[in-house]
């Protein structure tokens, strides 16, 4: 008997288009590299509202462009997000974001700085940031349907125990919530392979089969195109080694774990595009972390789950990521960054079935707002994904 | 005490999931998907996380985990020896 059924709610934030959040954020949003200074000086001067500095957003151009007005506007779309502040050096591009986020309905607004000066943009943004924060500061949670909240996936630092224990507990979770109509999503293009032909079985048809292997082999003729030699080094990582991977077929093996022993792929989304019905999906995707998860973020979904082997660290300023790990020297060494331990598993001292459950009431604490270690503990990585040189 | 897993009973290697296993441990590795023990003893140290080879293996083999291709035999292995990335390597890039 497992804790989640159709019943089962969460106390979350309703937001304009009808999505809801488990976090409350007004973000200060730059659209470049230029403006994260008056964008972390509005959030030095406005307790409550949180900067996202990135390095990039000039000369872009092409898909990658689209993709990068794909990322900030999903992440201002997120519905974890109360409120957003927009900061660019000019107005054509800071409208563009603005006018993206906007369609959800949700406070915005944007600045420009050349013609200003950082001092004055820094003064007009405060000023608008700290409306959006009273604001937010009196939305009250409410009672939310299971199905409303969106659950991302993707593994990290992973060793052998991943595959034996911390992944397969998110795919029991997987399983329950997708029987239950939840939206789910996992990715990381190029950690599939060697087991790319059993996410290809798992597809719901042959239209999701021929995206899935059409993204899959996209990203191999990525790899072909730059690798300099095999891709041992960098694929199992050096840290995957240390903990005992030793082939990329062996990791990929262990990271399909997450999708459990049920679910099927339901959809195929490119990078940090949003799902248009419920169900699993397969997000094209890097299989670094901070990105992944970013784009996770930015295709709307609200709470992440993230096992671990040898204990990454990540976090991200929009999407709690709930850390998973089954490796009991990982536990006793990095207990601070660790939500739900799930080494019982590998003494056979609790059940898969349980450890789905243990994570699923993470999952719930998490979203009425309990912060994950790595809330508590200020990472908040976003890191946009490129495509190639800027012009 | 589990001192490896193997996810599958095809399985050519376990993973060792104690800390402390020596050249000589006496190991009880757990089959997950049937849910039954078996027995071997370790011929090297080897590190939590990584593998243990369950038979002998000769350059060329396949190796199998989760009862599935995942690389092939470098260089031979023993059964109880620490199977890794010194004496196993990806078919894939």
């Amino acid at each position: 008997m497992t804790i989640v059924n159709r019943e089962t709610s969460f106390l979350g934030f309703r937001r304009e288009n009808g999505r809801v959040g488990v976090r409350n954020h007004v973000i200060v949003l730059p659209l470049d590299d230029l403006s994260n200074a008056a964008a972390e000086a509005v959030a030095h001067n406005i307790k409550g509202a949180l900067a996202i500095p990135h390095p990039y957003g000039r000369l872009q151009f092409g898909a990658d462009l689209e993709l990068h007005f794909r990322t900030l506007i999903g992440a201002g779309c997120n519905p974890n997000v109360a409120a957003v502040v927009v900061i660019g050096i000019e107005d054509g591009w800071t409208k563009k974001v603005v006018d993206g986020i906007a369609a959800t309905g949700k406070p915005v607004v944007g600045f420009g700085i050349e013609g200003h000066g950082d001092h004055d943009t820094i003064m007009r943004a405060s000023k608008a940031a700290r409306e959006f924060v009273q604001q937010a500061s009196e939305q009250q949670r409410e009672r939310c349907a299971i199905e409303e909240l969106w659950v991302s996936t993707k593994c990290g630092e992973s060793d052998t125990t991943s595959g034996c224990g911390a992944n397969p507990t998110v795919g029991n979770a997987f399983d329950k919530l997708h029987a239950l109509g939840s939206t789910l999503c996992f990715g990381e293009t190029t950690e599939l392979t060697g087991g790319e032909q059993i996410v290809a079985a798992r597809c719901a048809n042959d239209a999701v089969r021929e995206r899935f292997m059409f993204m899959f082999d996209r990203y191999q003729a990525v790899i072909e195109r730059h690798k300099t030699g095999d891709l041992s080094d960098s694929q199992p990582t050096k840290g995957n080694i240390a903990g005992g991977l030793t082939t990329i077929e062996e990791k990929a093996l262990g990271n399909i774990q997450k999708i459990g022993r049920k679910c099927v792929v339901d959809g195929v989304l490119d990078k940090a595009e949003m799902p248009t019905h419920k169900g699993l999906w397969f997000m094209d995707s890097s299989s670094a972390a901070a990105e992944m998860v970013t784009l996770c973020a930015a295709a709307g979904f609200v709470v992440h789950f993230f096992p671990t082997g040898q204990g990454n660290v990540i976090g991200n300023p929009i999407l709690p990521v709930i850390k998973i790990c089954a490796n009991p020297r990982t536990v006793r060494l990095m207990s601070e960054h660790v939500d739900v331990d799930t080494s019982g598993l590998l003494q056979r001292e609790i059940t898969m079935d349980q450890a789905g459950d243990k994570l699923l009431d993470m999952m719930f604490r998490t979203a009425n707002g309990r912060y994950t270690a790595a809330e508590a503990l200020g990472h908040r990585e976003f890191v946009l994904t490129r495509l190639y040189e800027s012009a | 005490m589990i001192h490896c897993i193997l996810h599958d009973a095809e399985d050519t290697v376990a993973v060792v999931v104690v800390e402390g296993v020596t050249r000589g441990t006496a190991m009880t590795g757990w089959v997950m998907d049937d849910d039954r023990t078996i027995e071997l003893e370790a011929r090297q140290d080897i590190p939590i996380g990584h593998k243990v080879a369950l038979r002998d293996m000769a350059p060329g083999d396949t190796v199998v985990k989760y009862g599935i291709d995942m690389g092939k035999v470098v260089a031979a292995i023993r059964k109880g020896e620490h199977a890794h990335v010194h004496n196993i390597k990806t078919k894939r890039w």
